[in-house]
């Protein structure tokens, strides 16, 4: 690992200041970065620890809006009784990322930072737009079959990894953020962005800004939720594919719907269609069956993701199945 | 002698002043290397940038309390929790396996919760309280857990093991031990290459069931 400076910020403002250097880079929980860190990846001059900001808070506002600190710790949230109790989906999503080791270091603003687990991204010696913009993209013709099958572009077709950021993104969240210039807020399906010309950014974090909490309007979903994660092995790997579904169901009539898939696009893949075409249908397999065919309109596979053609879809309806208590 | 000072480099025996061969030695070894090194060089070997340059990058103190016994280091920023156990306090039960957080051989526990110490910068822990396999015996007394790794033969050739235990304490005092589904989801980030699982299971098992304090 390349030397690198090391300093501790203890007011926001401090590591606002500091992230606006080039070659900066903010460290938290440090389970991504450092790895990326020792392959090479990634070889910051400088590096500003904030865990001792007061960030890692859990509360509950009178709206009933839950309201996570940037620094808490993915086990911390998915252990919470609010978080449990308000919003079981972002619970039972943590639970299914990592492993239990990762998750007592990962922070959630760092969740959200992570980044994609892309082969060619990693090996620096292949070509990866993402890592090194204009040097081409080595999973485009190469082994694509962790690769995205919506949102991709012909400079990259990498995913993003994290089962958290897709149930924050169905359940509407909203990502707080301070710069140079205060704070803005940044509704969670325009946190991430699709790669287009640009894979080399993963979110529309301005330069210099921080994540300093996320919130979640109040829903009525709790009893209907679920996150379903396909993988290799049944714990700690990576989504094939993932679904976050979240239901209001009133006499067997879906009122409302939140779904987002993972393993699937360079961001959290929510599906604004798919929810709208429930409302109004009874809760059952069939009416699943319906939406997940229009959940994959615009699905494109590359030489070997094909099956996730298939697959997506089939764990769409079995989250569905679980949200709405048919399993 | 003035020369010499002027041109001084760190790492270079200003002391022996008396050896004159070694002192032609060193001159003339300096010139030839002067005279091969571009100006801007010279002049940030003149202005000492190189040292100043070193000193950013120079050690920190920290303080660790591993197993019960108080540290004060000095390590690189860049030095994981890790490698400052095993190669400066000598403690190498804690085992290095893929070093990526992706097999956890490296599991340590800081502040009582269970992390990967290889993605864990030693500088970021100062301060904190650190157990390791070597800390879960009472002298000669094994802990609960390692008796029973020992009984149901949770492991073959044993280097996963350091990892597996501080793991399986975890996961009891977590109290994610309760049925054996739950004990192999949380013992997950725990990878054992001998496949020894379903012995692993059992003495996690066997532990929980007996109720005895971890």
């Amino acid at each position: 690992m390349k030397a690198f400076q090391y300093t501790r910020a203890t007011t926001q403002q401090s590591a606002i200041d500091a992230i606006a250097k080039p070659g900066t880079k903010i460290i938290a929980g440090g389970t991504n970065l450092i790895d990326l860190m020792k392959r090479g990846v990634i070889a910051p001059d400088k590096l500003v620890d904030i865990n001792q900001l007061p960030l890692n808070s859990i509360s509950v506002n009178k709206l009933g809006h839950l309201h996570i600190g940037a620094l808490a710790l993915n086990s911390a949230v998915a252990e919470a009784n609010l978080v449990k109790d308000l919003q079981p989906l972002l619970a039972m999503a943590l639970n299914a990322g990592a492993s239990p080791q990762l998750r007592n270091m990962a922070t959630v603003g760092g969740n959200m930072m992570q980044r994609t687990r892309c082969a060619y991204f990693y090996d620096t010696t292949m070509p990866c737009n993402k890592r090194e913009p204009g040097s081409g993209c080595g999973a485009i013709g190469g082994y694509s079959r962790m690769h995205a099958i919506f949102g991709a572009s012909d400079k990259c077709i990498a995913v993003h990894p994290s089962d958290m950021c897709v149930a924050l993104a169905a359940l509407d969240a909203t990502v707080t953020v301070s710069g140079r210039k205060g704070q803005r807020l940044i509704p969670f399906t325009e946190f991430h962005r699709l790669p287009g010309e640009h894979p080399e950014m993963d979110n529309t974090l301005a330069p210099g800004e921080l994540i300093t909490g996320i919130s979640i309007p109040h829903n009525n979903f709790a009893k209907n939720s679920y996150y379903l994660k396909i993988r290799d092995r049944q714990s700690y790997a990576f989504a094939l594919t993932s679904v976050a579904a979240a239901l209001e169901i009133s006499n067997g009539t879906i009122k409302q719907a939140r779904l987002a898939m993972g393993g699937v696009a360079h961001k959290p893949w929510r599906l604004f269609d798919a929810e709208k075409a429930l409302v109004g249908k009874p809760a059952t397999e069939e009416s699943f069956k319906q939406v997940a065919e229009i959940a994959m309109q615009g699905a494109k596979a590359y030489e070997y993701n094909k099956f996730k053609l298939k697959l997506a879809p089939a764990t769409l309806v079995e989250a569905l199945k679980h949200a709405a208590g048919l399993v | 002698m003035e020369d010499e000072k002027d041109y001084a480099l760190p790492g270079f025996d200003t002391e022996a002043k008396d050896n004159s061969r070694r002192n032609f030695l060193k001159q003339s070894t300096l010139l030839t290397a002067v005279a091969l090194t571009p100006g801007t060089a010279i002049k940030a070997a003149d202005m000492r940038l190189d040292e100043k340059i070193a000193e950013a990058f120079e050690k920190m103190p920290i303080k660790l309390e591993v197993n019960g016994v108080a540290h004060s280091l000095s390590v690189e920023p860049r030095a994981t929790l890790l490698d400052i156990l095993r190669e400066q306090l000598d403690l190498t039960g804690t085992k290095k396996g893929c070093d990526h957080g992706q097999c956890g051989a490296c599991t340590v526990h800081i502040d009582g919760h269970r992390v990967n110490s290889c993605l864990t910068l030693g500088v970021m822990a100062s301060g904190k309280k650190i157990t390791t396999i070597e800390g879960l015996a009472k002298g000669d007394e094994l802990h609960p857990m390692q008796e029973a790794f020992l009984k149901h033969d949770g492991f073959q050739c044993g280097y996963c093991t350091p990892g597996q235990i501080m793991s399986a304490v975890a996961c009891i005092r977590e109290g994610h031990a309760n049925s054996e589904m739950e004990i192999r989801e949380y013992m997950s980030g725990n990878i054992c290459r001998c496949g020894a699982y379903p012995n692993i299971v059992n003495a996690i098992q066997e532990v929980k069931e007996g109720a005895q304090a971890v």
